[in-house]
């Protein structure tokens, strides 16, 4: 069991079909197969711990992807956004490696290593002879490691081995299920799990992946309109800046003729961001996908006849599912558990905890698996008698005031729908009185004002009045990871400024 | 007992399958003749030549044993003299 058999089954298949546009070049499946299997003797001969690749999407991605599983080194995508003295310690604990990049931070002295740009690496990977390879099947060896984004603190090292990701794709994606006309635009970077899966779903599909480097909408739906692209994944952020540059005239929505259906994930999605964009394309099928890094993507899916389905109700329980994040994959388990691991019945909200065959659960050498095997995921939320899963922000948000857990979404799915707001974030901050009390960051709306008390008054008839926030504060944009996850802790941080 | 992982070819045609969920017995044959890691070449017996597709999953009745096709051939599959079928999958909206 090895990813690369995903390309080699593609290649065996479907051998001329486009696979892969990057820039106006393409590229087969079988030239991908034989590229791939030219760069697993490069990595071989380097003698290398990792391969390592720090450097927007490109061709060498599901090359390099695909070649370390034929070696049996594992790969490792890298941030490029770092800065040295974030990438410092990551690169020390994939010492040595064979590394990809563009970047000139990385110092030439480092002993063992091997550094090539993704021009050179192509250029060494796309001509000359294809000596045999016997492969590692091992499918308990590591395919992937990947750095966690760190929002709350220091990087974690993901390992997902091979039986981790062959099961989600083989459980998920229908062998040569994309006929030849289609093309999926893949936007989310090369260091993120939503960027490995869409790598490995499509190529198993037979889906001709169209490659955007760096996301810009303008030229996100000129991608589409001229690559005929008929799916796409975008983060929540990407989708408000695409639906947003169709309302403001920028672009028409003829651009999406081509687009059967987007699937969107990798943080929370306002509910009136998706409203909006179910309200203008109304041809598109809609995918709401979660999943972590360590449940080798997605582990539920809100379907589009749940859209659907949703958007015919103007209120109550199934319209509500617009927020909700779907229910499990056939072959994943879900459990609400409270702070003492007791299971909790639909409708009351604790900690999610998944299980099942492509859940990893593991860092560097240290599984958090329990001995049943579910993973705790530090995502808080609840499911409804259905089994649709709710999301109420990460275990460690949830904001402790005088003994009573308030969960941030809750207050911020609120203000969400007030005209006069267009983003906000609420936090804890330490209290004498109360432990810890809520401190609400806003963004207020482009021609819009509202007052402090205005705020106050608006969750106090609402919420409760546990709810209403002791300190407001008024910003122009709040900090957002470039996946579009919100970074909470600087927002802790402009507060305890404000208090010292 | 043949592990998850583990690739076999057809002794009669160009099939090829990996083992999903663990076999118990090594007993999985292709047209009539026991599948291996690089078995000799010989003929198949014709009324166990319906065909496997690449891509599809096979199991058996009990589904006790899995297997993808990898590649596909002109024999079909046996596991212990019991003819596999392809497995019915739901079909899930991509998500990536």
């Amino acid at each position: 069991m090895n990813i690369a058999l995903l390309l080699q089954m593609a290649a065996e298949a479907c051998p001329d079909r486009c696979a892969l546009t990057h820039e106006g070049r393409h590229y087969t499946f079988s030239e991908l197969f034989a590229a791939a299997q030219r760069a697993a003797h490069h990595f071989l001969a380097a003698e290398v711990k990792f391969v390592a690749l720090m450097d927007v999407s490109s061709p060498a991605v599901p090359i390099a992807l695909m070649g370390a599983a034929m070696s049996g080194v594992p790969y490792a995508p890298i941030n490029y956004r770092l800065s040295e003295a974030q990438l410092t310690p990551l690169l020390d604990r994939i010492s040595p490696a064979y590394l990809i990049t563009g970047s000139e931070i990385v110092a030439e002295d480092r002993s063992g290593w091997v550094v090539r740009s993704s021009e050179e690496f192509m250029s060494v990977v796309s001509e000359g002879e294809i000596s045999d390879l016997a492969w590692h099947d091992d499918p308990s060896a590591v395919a992937v490691q990947l750095f966690t984004s760190g929002t709350t603190g220091e990087p974690k090292a993901a390992l997902l081995r091979h039986e981790h990701l062959v099961s989600y794709i083989l459980g998920s994606v229908e062998f040569m299920g994309a006929d030849e006309a289609e093309a999926a635009l893949v936007s989310v970077p090369p260091y993120h799990i939503a960027g490995i899966s869409a790598v490995m779903s499509n190529i198993y599909a037979c889906r001709h992946i169209v490659q955007l480097p760096n996301f810009d909408p303008q030229v996100w739906l000129t991608l589409c309109a001229e690559q005929s692209v008929t799916s796409a994944f975008v983060v929540p952020t990407m989708l408000s800046r695409i639906i947003e540059t169709l309302q403001q005239g920028a672009m028409a929505t003829e651009a999406l003729s081509s687009i059967k259906s987007i699937a969107y994930g990798g943080g929370k999605m306002p509910v009136p961001v998706i409203e909006h964009a179910l309200a203008l394309l109304p041809q598109v099928n809609f995918t709401n996908a979660y999943g972590l890094t360590e449940t080798s993507s997605t582990i539920t899916l809100l379907d589009p006849d749940d859209h659907r389905a949703a958007l015919e109700q103007s209120d109550g329980p199934i319209r509500a599912r617009l927020g909700s994040v779907g229910r499990p994959l056939p072959a994943v388990e879900i459990e609400i558990r409270d702070e003492h691991g007791a299971v909790l019945p639909p409708l009351e909200a604790g900690e999610i905890y998944v299980r099942g065959p492509q859940v990893s659960g593991e860092y560097e050498g240290r599984s958090v698996l329990d001995e049943a095997g579910w993973f705790p995921t530090r995502d808080a939320g609840y499911v409804d008698d259905e089994g649709y899963l709710f999301l109420s922000g990460r275990a460690d948000d949830v904001i402790v005031r005088g003994g009573e857990n308030i969960s941030p979404g809750e207050i911020e799915d609120l203000l969400h729908q007030h005209s006069a707001i267009s983003d906000v974030a609420a936090v804890g901050v330490p209290s004498e009185e109360w432990g810890e009390t809520i401190a609400l960051a806003v963004v207020t709306a482009a021609g819009q004002s509202i007052t402090e008390d205005g705020l106050r008054e608006h969750i106090r008839n609402h919420l409760r009045s546990s709810r209403v926030p002791e300190l407001i504060q008024f910003v122009n944009e709040l900090p957002y990871n470039e996946t579009g996850k919100l970074l909470r802790r600087e927002v802790r941080a402009w507060f305890a400024a404000e208090a010292a | 007992m043949m592990k998850p992982g583990t690739r076999l070819k057809s002794a009669v045609c160009d099939a090829e399958i990996m083992i999903i969920k663990i076999a118990e017995s090594a007993d999985l044959s292709c047209g009539g003749q026991l599948m291996a890691e690089a078995p000799e070449r010989t003929e198949g017996d014709g009324d166990r030549m319906h065909g496997c597709l690449i891509g599809k999953r096979y199991v058996n009745a009990e589904e006790t044993i899995e297997v993808l096709c990898v590649k596909s051939g002109d024999g079909s599959l046996y596991y212990e003299g019991q003819e596999l079928m392809t497995k019915d999958t739901k079909k899930l909206p991509s998500s990536d």
